[in-house]
């Protein structure tokens, strides 16, 4: 009698190999796939049980839950790339409910012909990122799509976290006279994209923001726990971020140009492309409001803090029924910071 | 940032203001057209109105590259990307401005046509290049400074035999516009536009430099300060007029002298004079047809002319009736002038083309001064 022989499972070339359609078919690549990479990188106990759905118990207290798709350009930029960022985006907005982010799921959908080193690369990037943010990526699904209908990999993830008592984090809490903060440089990483899409080619040192930044808040919590709100201004910018809360709250606000920090480079390369700081995108930065008397405490804080060590206050909330995000220029004159329209797209003369 | 900040600095920008505000005459007022929508940005980001003494009045000109398009010549562009199948290069701002049938490039490409926003005339070469199957059309506007990198990319071209390259050109000609402003019937002889001086264009000037407008200065008497994009420039160029009319003189000053000579640049010079003439008219939005005022591509260049290539007809089309876009091209209007202003029209919407760029006036108005207005009302 024979036995039957053992079946031979060839591993997965993540040297030269490429995302073909059967990677997403639900069979047996699909499984392998997970098994190789999703599993062995992200490692936990809710991925390994292999269960459609991961079954975790939820903590005393308020969750907040949030979602986000990633569809950058260029995969990889300098100081980061498409993985890291899904996870920190996603993170982020959860800590700007005030929250301890938990778990994470991500969705990916990858184009047939993405080469399986650059997926392992990405893959292995949210799982760094996610490690050292303390948060488990406990359920994800891959689909693939033919060549021609994506860019490489698009990844959305959504996270759950729980918001310590006390903690009342809310855009419609601006209230006139409080003050405005941002954590550090705006602008870094929409500048750090932009410099490597092709028909730029400009070169530069600067590298995208990218971070997880619930650390950072609730070192900012631990010192004002009535923090009104926060809010990381990622597409577009600081000055979309204003205008939101502004029109959340049904309050103005007044920045003052010459308080907003702006790397030398970032200005630089805005000033050749025709854009403005204000409106270019971060992903490792946050804006805060809170009451005058927290302010200067809060700013103490954050400069303690590795992401926040070039924190400011740019402005003051006041009352406004227009909803007006002013700003006094460098120059001495003032003007509206107003949303930004479609695309940020450059002057012509 | 070096060589920059210097040109914006606040304190600075304090002590000229004071010396305007001293050496204004309050008996009379300073009407001053920047001529450049490079000026009118510079104006409104920076608030250079709030420095200004009550009588002296800036009045937005028509350089905006953008707002001067007519809807005739983006409809052509459409219809080459959209039913033709070309690939359509172009600058940024050119994506957004309305034209018929509630379409613009953006709302185009989102219907399929391949249309690309470049940054240098020569990445269209590059395109042609990647896609010898394809047609390629660089869809060419501005005034005289992006006038001459659409020479270069069509001489480039001719030297590396691009046959599935073309151009179609929109370039305008700043003097001629100038002019007709100040031949209009509400400048001339109706008196309904006061126009005492001009602001001259800034990156224009380094190319065709000072000289064209010395005709100006002398035969109608309107002093003419050329000067930069920064907002010191702009003040100090306000200061050189008011010292202008004050003593009664009209000539040509030159406040950026970093980079604007009597001359200008006579290689960028040469090399549109190789590759363009002068059509005999051309349409200008909100100006209507303007004689003289366009260059097109010489038959010697003609296959690389879209306009030959693609056999375009040229079909003039009136913007919508309330849009008052043409009357403050002309200075005759100011955006909050208009019904449309910040109603139906706005950046998001625009109706008119001085809503398009942040160049235009209408929304460099809407983006940085409105709430000027809630103040007065």
């Amino acid at each position: 009698m024979k036995t039957p022989r053992k079946r031979y499972v060839r591993p997965i070339d993540f040297k030269r190999g490429r995302v073909d359609m059967t990677h997403g078919s639900g069979g047996r690549a699909t499984a392998q796939l997970v098994e190789e990479l999703f599993q062995e990188v992200f490692d936990n106990a809710w991925l390994a049980s292999a269960n459609d759905a991961a079954c975790f118990a939820v903590p005393e207290g308020r969750m907040v839950m949030a979602t986000d798709s990633h569809v950058v350009s260029p995969l990889f930029f300098p100081g980061g790339n498409i993985g890291c960022l899904a996870v920190h985006g996603t993170i982020n907005d959860v800590a700007m409910m005030g929250a301890r982010p938990l778990y994470l799921s991500a969705g990916f959908i990858l184009e047939e012909g993405l080469p399986l080193a650059d997926l392992r690369r990405i893959v292995e990037s949210m799982g760094r990122a996610a490690q050292q943010a303390g948060v488990a990526i406990v359920a994800g699904d891959t689909k693939v799509v033919e060549q021609g209908n994506g860019d490489g990999v698009f990844i959305t993830t959504t996270g759950v976290g729980i918001v310590p008592p006390g903690v009342n984090l809310s855009g419609d809490r601006c209230q006139p006279s409080d003050r405005i903060i941002v954590s550090g440089t705006i602008g870094d990483h929409g500048v750090a994209i932009m410099s490597q899409r092709e028909n730029l080619g400009f070169s530069t040192a600067i590298e995208s923001d990218t971070a997880a930044l619930h650390g950072l808040v609730e070192a900012m919590l631990a010192v004002a726990p009535d923090l009104h709100c926060l809010r990381d201004p990622t597409r577009g910018g600081l000055a979309t971020t204003l205008n939101e809360l502004a029109g959340q709250s049904g309050v103005g606000m007044l920045i003052e140009e010459t308080a907003i920090p702006v790397r030398q480079e970032v200005a630089g390369a805005c000033e050749l492309l025709g854009l403005d700081p204000l409106y270019v995108a971060n992903e490792g930065k946050l804006v805060a409001i809170c009451a005058p008397d927290d302010a200067l405490r809060v700013v103490e804080a954050m400069r303690k803090h590795p992401l926040g060590r070039e924190a400011a206050i740019i402005g003051t909330v006041q009352e406004d029924a227009h909803r007006f995000v002013q700003m006094e220029t460098t120059f001495g004159g003032k003007r509206v910071v107003d949303w930004l329209v479609g695309e940020q797209l450059p002057r012509i003369c | 940032m070096k060589y920059i900040d210097e040109f914006r600095d606040g304190a600075t920008a304090r002590t000229l203001a004071q010396a305007i505000a001293r050496e204004v005459d309050p008996r009379r007022t300073y009407h001053i057209m920047e001529f450049c929508g490079g000026h009118t940005h510079a104006i409104s980001r920076y608030g250079i109105a709030d420095l200004l003494p009550q009588n002296v009045r800036l009045i937005h000109g028509p350089g905006c590259p953008v707002c001067v398009l007519p809807i005739g010549r983006i409809d052509a562009a459409i219809d080459l990307a959209l039913e033709r199948g070309a690939i359509l290069c172009t600058y940024g701002d050119t994506m957004r401005v309305p034209a018929s049938d509630q379409l613009s490039l953006m709302k185009a490409k989102a219907r399929g046509a391949d249309i690309r926003m470049i940054y240098a005339a020569s990445d269209c070469l590059r395109i042609a290049a990647e896609h010898p199957d394809r047609e390629v059309v660089f869809f060419a506007i501005g005034f005289e400074t992006t006038t001459p990198p659409t020479a270069v990319a069509i001489l480039d071209a001719v030297r590396s035999g691009a046959a599935n390259f073309s151009v179609f050109c929109n370039h305008v000609l700043t003097p001629s516009a100038i002019n007709h402003i100040l031949e209009s019937p509400e400048v001339r002889s109706l008196g309904t536009v006061p126009l005492d001086a001009f602001i001259g264009p800034a990156h224009v000037s380094t190319i065709i430099g000072s000289q064209p407008y010395e005709f100006f200065a002398e035969e109608y008497e309107k002093p003419v300060v050329i000067a930069g994009f920064e907002p010191l420039d702009v003040l100090q160029a306000i200061r050189m007029i008011v010292r202008q009319l004050n003593e009664g003189r009209a000539e040509v000053e030159n406040e950026f002298t970093r980079a604007v000579t009597r001359a200008g640049n006579a290689k960028a010079k040469r090399l549109v004079a190789e590759v363009f003439e002068l059509r005999r008219t051309f349409e200008w939005r909100g100006l209507g047809e303007v004689p003289y005022s366009a260059l097109r591509i010489k038959d010697r260049y003609r296959q690389f002319d879209a306009e030959a290539r693609f056999d375009i007809g040229y079909r003039s089309v009136p913007d919508n009736k309330a849009c008052e876009c043409g009357a403050i091209l002309r200075g005759v209007k100011r955006p909050q002038d208009c019904k449309l202003f910040a109603t139906v029209c706005s950046p998001e919407n625009p109706m008119g083309s001085c809503m398009v760029s942040s160049e235009g006036a209408c929304a460099a108005h809407y983006t940085y001064g409105r709430f000027r207005d809630s103040v007065a009302a």
